[in-house]
């Protein structure tokens, strides 16, 4: 079983499927989160995204951990980008790899949700004349 | 006390790390959120306020001794 886990500066989404692809897997799923230009109407300038390093990694580990037990996978790919990003680019990218699609589809959708909820990385929107940081007020 | 600020409540406290003196020591998790939120009123505002204790999330009741890693984490919003 071989994870990859990482924060990065930029994403290739290029690489993901060299590094998910196996012989043993009939299946790979792959999620790309991007920056999109409008939120409720108002145009995104772009999304500045920070972490904190250490934990986001181990929690990140967790969840690739969580979804090996659960699901019959080959590889996990889990990557998240910091800084700041333009409308269109990646800012995150998760996939697996398993013998069959019903595993890697399940285990993929698992890998972003829990990402979304548990790691620590936050997101300030970039308007044109505000900055807004996601989640963080009701 | 060193105590580490991410997100927005960098922006609140207006640095990323902060080393609290000697009168500031809670005890655990629960009083060390009760002291920040009596010193950064806009704490009490945010959707949820966690803590994590050598880079691992706290419970309120994970007791401390100033000298762990503490991070305060506002609403995480990856991806």
């Amino acid at each position: 079983m071989k994870k990859v886990i990482e924060i990065v500066d930029v994403i290739d989404t290029a690489k993901v499927y060299a590094e998910l692809s196996d012989a043993n897997s009939g299946g790979i799923c792959v999620f790309v989160g991007a920056v999109r230009e409008f939120t409720n109407n108002e145009e995104v300038v772009a999304l500045e995204f920070e972490t904190y390093k250490a934990m986001a990694l181990k929690e990140m580990e967790k969840i690739a951990d969580t979804a090996m037990r659960k699901w019959s996978l080959n590889k996990v790919v889990m990557r998240h980008a910091v800084g700041e990003k333009g409308v269109e680019e990646p800012v995150v990218i998760v996939g697996a790899s398993s013998a069959h699609r019903d595993a890697c589809f399940e285990a993929c959708r698992f890998l972003i949700d829990t990402l979304k909820e548990t790691v620590p990385i936050w997101k300030k929107e970039k308007f044109k004349n505000k900055t807004v940081w996601v989640s963080a007020h009701p | 006390m060193n105590v580490l600020f991410f997100g927005i409540t960098k922006d609140i406290v207006g640095s990323s790390e902060i080393s609290f003196s000697d009168e500031f020591k809670p005890v655990n998790v629960a009083e060390l959120k009760k002291q920040l939120v009596e010193s950064y009123p806009e704490f009490s505002k945010l959707n949820s306020l966690a803590v994590a204790v050598n880079s691992e999330y706290a419970d309120d009741n994970v007791q401390l001794n100033g000298n762990e890693e503490i991070a305060i984490i506002p609403p995480v919003s990856g991806g």
